[in-house]
């Protein structure tokens, strides 16, 4: 065997020693003691700003495929919460976990599957749009840059965008230049901040349509509340940190003890006490008109309020359900005593 | 690493800045070694280059901080950070892919000067009498004094949003660490501590290198200075999770 021979044999088992070395020492594995179904989890999850606590105790697990919906007033802890599960920021006590990975200590893996939309956006607006979304996909690790920049572009409607410069486009569309920069990698979770914050209405049904057709787990943070009905299958409502309902939106209403309502017109007036004698029927409030409020035990009350119609041969005009509304709900979970 | 340093490049040449600093740098360096009177080559009789590799550092002073200066201050102050930092790259990479890039231009805005090496080796009596290792030291010195006032500049950067205390910071360490220790060493009463305070200055090195020996202390300290800053810059980064 030659000198250079030898030489490069000697650099092969370099290598070789390498990589094993590395699959020892530097692969974090997954931990396994968390479900794999579950795609986000937190356990007592704090963060303190000094004294100031913007996460307090949070205990979320969210399942895969799940669009969860991620409520609360200002300054409740939703964009905290959405930085330590980015591995932005770590928290001051209590772990959490995205698809298994420990969010401090796997904080790389985590980047590789996780797409983050940030809080108001931020961008490089002197870059043009198909230069960014390279730059994304490189920085993202995915292999064939330009073929999935062309897919994410038109995934996101960018098409007639793509030459333009980041700077120059409208806030709707740089949106999506924003969800499109936190899909290129093709994250199997994504966190979205705001991610309609300031968009007409058009524009907002038209990114929570494309959230929609990506069917990926998402935690996305807003404060519309047709968004979360629109879209999202659960909602998590937080408020000063602390966690104060999770649940799927249409058991939302029976956490906080909200009644039923049935709006009923009838063709003429009726005898207010003979409906009051009802099972279901708790109180009727005569609207005027011959429209009535009642306030019925469950939702089962409209059947029985119609049965009494048929008995007594009255014309139902109108009968619905009065749904709480989740604006309700949540000014409900959320309002403090300590108002100015 | 590369695909945060081809960005900074090609955000460094999409905005003026890098052509004011090649523009300046060429001009000043251009103005006293062959305009004003009392520099010039011609005044000093001596086929050198020495005037350059005197006043380069200085110029540099200026404009390495207006180079780095927005690197990070920029990113923090639209939010961008917070994008970079998300995307599964290690911050070490995005601080040495933006060092490498900042320095990249340096290089590029002293490169223009070879053709005043080829200038003076033509001028000199007889053509080629020149002290062409002193040259070269010279050369890779100043580019180790602009990887030192690179990371400087990196530095400050990363410790504001804004720009301007990142110039002025970084400007004002850099001085200090070219001018202001090496007089430490000319203060009598310090005796040796102020001539160790020398040892620590740039200048004390950049001039060692410039005879033309490379020593590999030299060396050392300018890469371990580079690397010091470069490790603290990383610090203020890691600083947000503390």
């Amino acid at each position: 065997m030659g000198k250079e021979q030898l030489f490069f044999f000697l650099i092969k088992i370099c290598a070789i020693l390498w990589t094993l070395l590395k699959r020892i020492f530097f692969v974090p594995h997954q931990s396994h003691n968390f479900a794999l179904a579950l795609s986000i989890i937190t356990k007592d999850l704090c963060k303190n700003y000094g004294d100031q606590i913007a996460v307090n105790n949070l205990n979320v697990a969210i399942k895969e495929g799940e669009i969860v919906g991620f409520l609360g007033p200002n300054g409740a802890g939703k964009s905290t919460t959405m930085k330590m599960l980015t591995g932005y920021i770590p928290p001051s006590k209590g772990e959490g976990s995205v698809c298994g990975w420990d969010i401090v200590d796997d904080s790389l893996a985590i980047r590789k599957i996780v797409g983050y939309l940030p809080e108001h956006n931020p961008l490089y607006l002197d870059m043009y749009v198909k230069e960014f979304l390279e730059f994304a996909g490189n920085m993202g690790g995915v292999s064939q840059t330009q073929k999935r920049v062309g897919e994410v572009i038109d995934l996101t409607g960018l098409d007639r965008e793509k030459h333009k410069k980041i700077g120059q486009l409208s806030k709707g569309y740089r949106q999506r230049v924003g969800l499109a920069q936190a899909i290129i990698h093709d994250p199997d979770v994504l966190i979205l901040d705001e991610p309609t914050g300031g968009l007409d209405p058009n524009q907002v049904i038209e990114i929570r349509e494309l959230i929609k057709k990506l069917g990926k787990t998402t935690l996305l943070s807003t404060h519309i509340m047709q968004e979360v009905e629109a879209v999202c299958t659960r909602v998590i409502i937080i408020d000063k940190g602390n966690l104060v309902a999770d649940s799927p939106i249409e058991k939302l209403a029976n956490i906080t003890g909200e009644k039923h309502h049935v709006n009923v017109t009838f063709g003429s007036a009726i005898n207010v006490k003979e409906i009051s004698q009802l099972d279901e029927v708790i109180h009727v409030t005569d609207k005027g008109n011959n429209r009535y409020r009642i306030e019925v035990s469950s939702a089962e009350g409209r059947k029985s309020i119609s049965h009494f119609a048929l008995k007594n041969n009255l014309e139902v005009m109108e009968l619905s359900s009065a749904n709480v509304s989740l604006e309700q709900v949540f000014q409900n979970l959320t309002k403090h005593v300590d108002h100015l | 690493m590369w695909t945060i340093y081809k960005k900074e490049i090609r955000s460094f040449l999409s905005s003026l800045i890098a052509y004011i600093v090649m523009g300046v740098f060429l001009l000043a360096t251009g103005l006293f070694m062959w305009v004003l009177e009392g520099s010039t080559v011609f005044d000093l009789g001596l086929a050198s280059m020495l005037v350059m590799f005197q006043l380069a550092p200085y110029i540099l002073i200026f404009l390495v901080p207006a180079i780095t200066m927005r690197s990070f201050s920029d990113e923090k102050k639209y939010g961008t950070l917070e994008l970079l930092v998300t995307k599964p790259v290690s911050e070490l990479n995005i601080i040495l892919g933006k060092y490498l890039a900042s320095l990249s231009l340096v290089i590029i805005a002293i490169l223009p000067t070879l053709i005043y090496y080829y200038s003076i080796y033509q001028l000199g009596a007889p053509a080629g009498n020149i002290d062409t290792g002193a040259m070269w030291g010279s050369y890779f010195g100043l580019i180790l004094l602009a990887a030192c006032y690179s990371s400087v500049g990196l530095f400050c950067s990363s410790l504001t949003e804004n720009q301007i205390v990142a110039l002025i910071s970084s400007m004002a360490l850099c001085f200090l660490f070219y001018q202001v220790l090496g007089l430490f060493g000319e203060i009598q009463w310090l005796n040796t501590v102020g001539k160790s305070l020398r040892w620590f200055g740039l200048d004390y090195h950049y001039y060692s290198i410039s005879r033309g020996v490379i020593d590999t202390r030299d060396v050392l300290y300018f890469l371990g200075f580079s690397a010091f800053f470069v490790v603290s810059t990383k610090l203020v980064f890691q600083s947000r999770k503390w």
